[in-house]
């Protein structure tokens, strides 16, 4: 689990743009990726619930959150590879967060890094949803700390 | 406004110079569009009819004396009486004008929840896409009447042994399409609607994915209603049509109230227009049932048997090479069906395929193509699914299986 502390959203984001703009082409980017959902660490089986699913129309996504110490984590996992290596990118972002911090973060970053195409809501693939979620988890959290 | 294009013989070099989307790049490569069976590309006579349409004779129709609403009329009643040829319905008005395969599908589903009674029976083919299953479980949730499923095979065909079991008495209406739009299975439709006239029930045929491949005779078929979309035989989208025998269209009542449909109105009583206005309640898509006609003109001008004789050769063509990638499994392997290609590679999801082939300018479709229980019966979460239409070529097929191979290497 990639556990980086105190750590904020932004300079997590800005370090992805720049790792990504090191890459000359889609297929680096997309390689890469891959690479990221391969080592993605996976939801405990247990958490691989109906309840979980976010419910996209092509891939599936499952996302558990817990709380410690103040800070939401998530873990997460999809049955499709590209998906995963995007789930690995927003839990590196929104994990090990303040709910507060989750709740008010932009996505922008991920048009900066060529991916602008999966945040499409009619790609269908779970990922807006999955970052709705996200931020539900932590508007929920954020609830129960007030 | 230029005339079609006869093309005399069937040359695909000649017939792509027709459709000026498909000179388009996409991703910095040239586009190769292989999801026809979703949505087909509109030739250059199609486009210019719906700007002839708008730049020229705009307004509305069947109300004004004037000269503009007259025009508009007369094109669209030409294009009815071109879809009624087409289909060889016996009269134009057994052709309702609807906005596409589900509205009309809808329309009929509608119409039968006054015509069936608890313990009736309607059967469903297992190969159905969800528009053709919905409205049949809402209708038999309205009426009480029973949903039963004639089953598929391992090939993606419809076991007719169990068709013929299923049949009884009680059996009021059997929907089925013509050919499954996730599979391009053709269904045996003569011998289902044969079948099923034998113990007094009604055939509704979704013709949606049929239409771009062959040419239907209603009369023929002795079918009681067919239903398609034009966009899918390079016609417009938000225009389809619904064939119904005039007995039955008589007998089912109005699916929408509005202007249009009536014949007269008090607030006493309203009587409706005769058929087929009785279905054709508001302003219609005018412009789109213009232009359906044109794309019919169109598609008979190339004709049809030279298109189906094409499109069999890029089908056997791309089975064959796409077979030669290792782990990769075709879904729906009958003998007769059209070029539709469903297809996993082992360990792989169609969504990561597809986004790879995309990015490499290749369109097809993932996932489970509106049809679910089709991919529960394989058990597996969806297809890619690359279907062909008669302006793609052989080229395009070595790019879409260059693609793939280049997406199993990077997502293995």
């Amino acid at each position: 689990m990639l556990k980086i502390e105190n750590v904020n959203i932004k300079d997590i984001q800005n370090e992805i743009i720049d790792e990504f703009t090191m890459f000359d082409d889609w297929m680096q980017r997309y390689e890469y990726m891959i690479d990221l959902g391969k080592s993605l660490p996976l939801i405990d089986d247990q958490y691989k619930t109906e309840d979980n699913i976010i419910k996209g129309c092509q891939s599936k996504v499952w996302v558990h959150a817990k709380m410690e110490d103040g800070k939401i984590i998530f873990t997460a996992d999809s049955d499709a590879i590209i998906t995963k290596g995007i789930i690995a990118i927003l839990i590196r972002v929104f994990s090990n967060q303040q709910p507060k911090d989750i709740i008010e973060a932009d996505t922008g970053f991920i048009d900066k890094i060529g991916l602008k195409e999966h945040l499409s809501p009619t790609r269908a693939n779970g990922l807006v949803s999955m970052i709705k979620q996200l931020k539900m988890y932590a508007i929920a959290y954020q609830t129960q700390l007030n | 406004m230029k005339s079609i294009n006869q093309h005399t013989t069937f040359k695909v070099e000649e017939i792509r110079k027709d459709f000026p989307i498909l000179s388009r790049k996409v991703n910095g490569k040239p586009l190769v569009y292989f999801d026809n069976a979703a949505t087909s590309q509109t030739p250059q006579i199609v486009i210019d009819a719906i700007v002839n349409y708008y730049s020229n004779y705009n307004a509305n129709i069947h109300r004004g004396v004037h000269t503009l609403s007259q025009e508009a009329t007369d094109a669209y009643e030409q294009a009815r009486q071109k879809i009624q040829a087409h289909f060889n319905a016996k009269s134009s008005h057994e052709i309702i004008l609807t906005s596409g395969t589900t509205h009309a599908i809808n329309l009929v589903a509608n119409g039968f929840s006054s015509i069936l009674k608890q313990e009736d029976e309607v059967l469903v083919s297992a190969l159905e896409h969800h528009s053709n299953i919905v409205p049949w479980q809402m209708l038999c949730e309205q009426t009480g009447a029973i949903l039963k499923v004639i089953p598929m095979n391992q090939e993606g065909e419809l076991v007719i042994t169990e068709y013929d079991k299923l049949l009884s008495k009680n059996t009021k209406l059997v929907f089925v399409n013509h050919i499954s739009n996730a599979l391009g299975t053709i269904n045996p439709i003569e011998d289902i609607i044969n079948k099923a006239h034998k113990v007094g029930a009604a055939v509704l045929v979704d013709g949606a994915q049929a239409c771009p491949h062959i040419t239907p005779d209603v009369q023929a078929l002795d079918v009681d209603f067919y239903v398609a979309s034009a966009h899918k035989m390079c016609g417009p989208t938000g225009i389809g049509m619904l064939y119904g025998k005039s007995r039955w269209l008589n007998k089912l009542p109005p699916y929408q109230g509005g202007g249009e449909m009536i014949e007269e109105v008090t607030f006493k009583k309203t009587t409706y227009a005769d058929l087929p206005y009785k279905f054709e309640a508001g302003t219609p898509n005018i412009c789109g049932g213009i232009a359906f006609g044109v794309a019919i003109d169109y598609m008979n001008a190339i004709g049809f048997d030279a298109i189906a004789s094409y499109e069999n050769k890029l089908l056997n063509y791309a089975t064959k090479k796409l077979l030669e990638i290792e782990g990769l499994k075709i879904y729906g392997t009958s003998k007769n069906k059209t070029s539709v290609i469903s297809f996993n590679i082992e360990g792989i999801h169609p969504y990561d395929i597809g986004t790879i082939v995309d990015k490499l300018g290749i369109a097809v479709r993932t996932g489970h193509h509106c049809a679910q229980p089709i991919m529960d019966f394989y058990d597996i979460p969806g297809t890619v699914r690359a279907s062909f239409s008669f302006y793609n070529t052989k080229e395009e097929i070595d790019a879409l299986v260059e693609a793939v191979k280049k997406a199993k290497t990077m997502l293995s």
